[in-house]
């Protein structure tokens, strides 16, 4: 226990804060600590970091700054975003277009305005986890007044075409929104060249702190507003800015897009050697999600006749962060709405294990991975009567 | 450096047992992985996740799991939440559902010992590399003089949980410790309070888990997604006396929320599921000194013979009743009690006794079948 390493292969669920994005939140901690509606001189400072974050953001996504909107995080931005449209445009029609393996955030918002009289089209995906344009294009209604479709699906990496789809969209006046929660900072994404009229992210999904986030809302798009109580934001987010977290964001993001090439390369690199490694050395292994068209640094894999939570926990033991799926507060395991989404029977949904890259890993900590997996796997299996049926049958 | 090696070898040497310990949060089970921690076991906690609730405050709830998760942090021992909600609405609520429907009275807990924690639990557990499961049940477990292994009372007379553990496998039974049945449960309180446990005042869990409110009919219907069909109160001589909500809301012996009003107190006597009569008599036509069971389980005893003179319960609140084995055969058990016993009810488990030793047990049947 005591020589136990610590590998951290779980950045879609959160990241370390960068060293420069804490120098840089610190003093909103200390000496400016002024809050930025304030009038006198000392919140001026305060006023000016406000407004050049929001410029930093505006800039990584090609949008406006009035056009970035400070949230609490990522799920913020999608309920807003997404109730936003169908309050205001109810009268215009009821019908949201989504799909099938979309976060929670999403699902869950779409149910519930279900639950209010809305009609929810949710699109089927293929193997590999893509949407079409020629399917949303089938779904479109005249009736239709919202798209919700992820840049990048936070299980299994697949990056879907948002370009496309907001074409397909914009083609027959409806608005499209986009969760580009994994997205964002880690794959080039133009507002203006991407069709995008709403997109949401979350600070600390690239080395930005938790607890802050953004939504972008195309100049003319009317969006009811979603706290009451203050001037902040445009009217439209009341409550005091969140400083530290919203400088903390846009230094993460500044130098997440500055560096995007790069990191990119790089976790490709250990992405591409990681699932190498494991289709040579182990039987019986499944990648799931899109070979190309994928996050830099998502891994997603199914080892048949295992059981993902067994294999988490032992993977725990040799001080290993993985994950399985998205997990809920209690920290149990459902089987995954997005592999069930792809085809993958019941079974080997329950058995998937997500490990995400960042640029910090190195192929060292790699190779102890796929080693201990190697071991693990072994064990569980040896254990499995699925496996021992299989082995006997074949 | 040199300290380190040798501090490793000496680890690898020792080489400690590893005990999965089912938390749910309460006091018992929180003491139970305390006093294993301080055996000198590697200890790792775990909390089922059995079922989705809106509201929950039962043992299985989320509520259970936060307080789980924090006497395991409390005690620094690793921690994680288990999914087995598949397994438990198999194994436990669709028999649950199934048995009531059938005019049976279910005991989910047992169902959910033998399927759930000592099956599906005790899989996992040993596949991430724990030698035992552990519990907070108040009972015991040896290994007797005739080689097998049995549950046995605990030290707590008043606090005994022997009978929803009978049907408990040998090798099970070999991979399980209860630490907690050497202790009363005052011992157990005052432990908890001592290391600063903040579950140390909570009240003993009580009821069926998975039904909030306690109105299982209501919980049936919301499952199954029907209506139970009612049907008719009659008397011994089939002569009917009122129209019933339902077969599955009776109960054998059941006297309150009958809605008859016959002058004297009648109780629920038989239950009929195939013409929906339930059955109404007096409390002198509850009593009976027959009882048949199938589905056995061998704990202590290897077999049950004819003759042979045992202690049954044949409900968990139930003190016992002497007992002869007078037929067993073709996995069916016949016995005779020396005095009468009230309420045998179908679905119910009896279990057997050889002082503090369970011998074994099985289900309850109608006779009549």
């Amino acid at each position: 226990m005591e020589n136990r390493p610590f590998i951290y292969l779980d950045n879609a669920a959160t990241t370390s804060v960068r060293p420069e994005v804490l120098t840089a939140m610190e003093p909103f901690f200390k000496e400016s600590y002024a809050n930025p509606a304030s009038i006198y001189q000392f919140a001026q400072n305060t006023h000016k970091m406000l407004d050049e974050s929001r410029e930093t953001i505006a800039n990584c996504l090609g949008a406006k700054p009035q056009e970035i909107y400070f949230t609490g995080g990522g799920s913020e931005g999608d309920n807003w975003a997404i109730k936003g449209v169908a309050y205001a445009l109810k009268d215009k029609g009821k019908h949201i277009i989504t799909s099938k393996i979309e976060h929670h955030a999403v699902l869950h918002t779409c149910e519930f305005l279900e639950q209010q009289g809305f009609d929810v089209t949710y699109l089927d995906v293929d193997e590999d986890g893509l949407v079409t344009p020629e399917q949303l294009e089938a779904a479109i209604r005249p009736d239709t007044i919202l798209v919700t479709i992820m840049a990048a699906n936070n299980e299994i990496g697949t990056i879907e075409p948002i370009r496309e789809l907001g074409a397909v969209a914009h083609k027959h006046g409806v608005l499209f929104h986009t969760d580009a929660v994994q997205a964002f900072a880690h794959i080039p994404i133009s507002v203006e060249e991407d069709n995008i009229d709403l997109l949401s992210a979350s600070g600390h999904k690239f080395h930005g702190p938790k607890g802050v986030g953004f939504l972008y809302i195309r100049e003319g798009v009317k969006l009811p507003p979603l706290i009451h109580g203050g001037a902040q934001e445009r009217s439209k987010r009341g409550g005091t800015h969140n400083m530290p977290g919203i400088v903390g964001m846009a230094t993460a993001a500044k130098l997440a897009c500055e560096q995007m090439e790069k990191n990119a390369e790089q976790e490709k690199e250990l992405r591409d050697y990681l699932i190498q490694r494991l289709e040579q050395e182990i039987p019986y292994v499944k990648v799931n999600g899109h070979r190309t068209k994928r996050l830099p640094n998502n891994v997603n894999v199914c080892f048949r006749f295992i059981e993902g939570e067994s294999l988490l926990i032992m993977l725990d033991q040799k001080g290993i962060c993985g994950s399985s799926g998205s997990a809920c507060t209690s920290g149990s395991l459902d089987p995954s709405h997005v592999l069930l989404a792809i085809g993958l029977p019941h079974e080997i949904a329950h058995g998937s294990l997500r490990m995400t890259l960042s640029e910090q890993n190195t192929r060292e900590e790699i190779d102890y991975t796929v080693d201990s997996l190697k071991t693990i796997v072994e064990t569980l299996r040896s254990m499995s009567p699925l496996y021992e049926d299989f082995v006997k049958n074949n | 450096m040199t300290a380190r090696r040798s501090r490793n070898r000496a680890c690898t040497k020792i080489m400690k047992e590893t005990v999965v310990v089912g938390m749910s949060g309460g006091v018992d089970s929180s003491v139970a992985a305390l006093l294993l921690k301080e055996r000198g076991y590697q200890v790792i906690g775990v909390t089922m996740h059995l079922f989705d609730a809106l509201e929950n405050n039962s043992c299985c709830g989320i509520q259970g799991i936060e307080d789980a998760r924090r006497v395991a942090s409390l005690l620094g021992i690793p921690f994680y939440v288990m999914n087995f909600k598949e397994v438990f609405s198999k194994k436990v609520i669709d028999y649950f559902v199934r048995e009531y429907q059938q005019g049976r009275t279910p005991n989910p807990c047992i169902a959910c010992n033998r399927y759930v924690k000592w099956e599906a639990l005790l899989e996992k557990s040993r596949s991430i590399g724990a030698d035992y499961l552990a519990t907070g049940h108040y009972a015991r477990i040896r290994q007797l003089s005739n080689g097998r292994y049995a549950v046995c009372c605990s030290r707590t007379a008043a606090k005994d949980q022997t009978y929803a553990l009978y049907n408990l496998t040998q090798e099970q039974l070999k991979h399980t410790l209860m630490p907690i049945g050497n202790y009363e449960k005052e011992e157990v309180r005052r432990m908890a309070a001592q290391m600063g446990l903040a579950v140390a005042e909570k009240p003993d869990s009580q009821e069926i888990c998975f039904v909030e409110d306690g109105d299982y009919a209501a919980y049936m219907s919301r499952y199954t997604g029907t209506t139970e069909q009612s049907g008719y109160f009659v008397d011994q001589t089939g002569r009917i006396l009122g129209e019933h909500k339902g077969i599955s809301h009776y109960t054998i012996g059941q006297r309150k929320g009958l809605g008859l009003s016959l002058g004297h107190p009648v109780y629920v006597t038989e239950i009929r599921p195939n013409t929906r009569e339930v059955v109404i008599g007096e409390e002198k036509d509850l009593w009976g000194t027959h009882l048949m069971a199938e589905q056995l389980n061998y704990m202590g005893a290897a077999q049950f013979v004819p003759g042979q003179r045992m202690l049954a319960k044949i409900r968990y609140s139930h003190k016992g009743e002497w007992c002869r084995v007078s037929s067993a055969q073709g996995g069916r058990l016949e016995i005779e009690f020396e005095n009468p016993v009230r309420a045998v009810t179908p679905g119910q488990a009896v279990v057997f006794y050889d002082r503090d030793v369970v011998l074994g047990g099985g289900v309850i049947v109608d006779s009549e079948d």
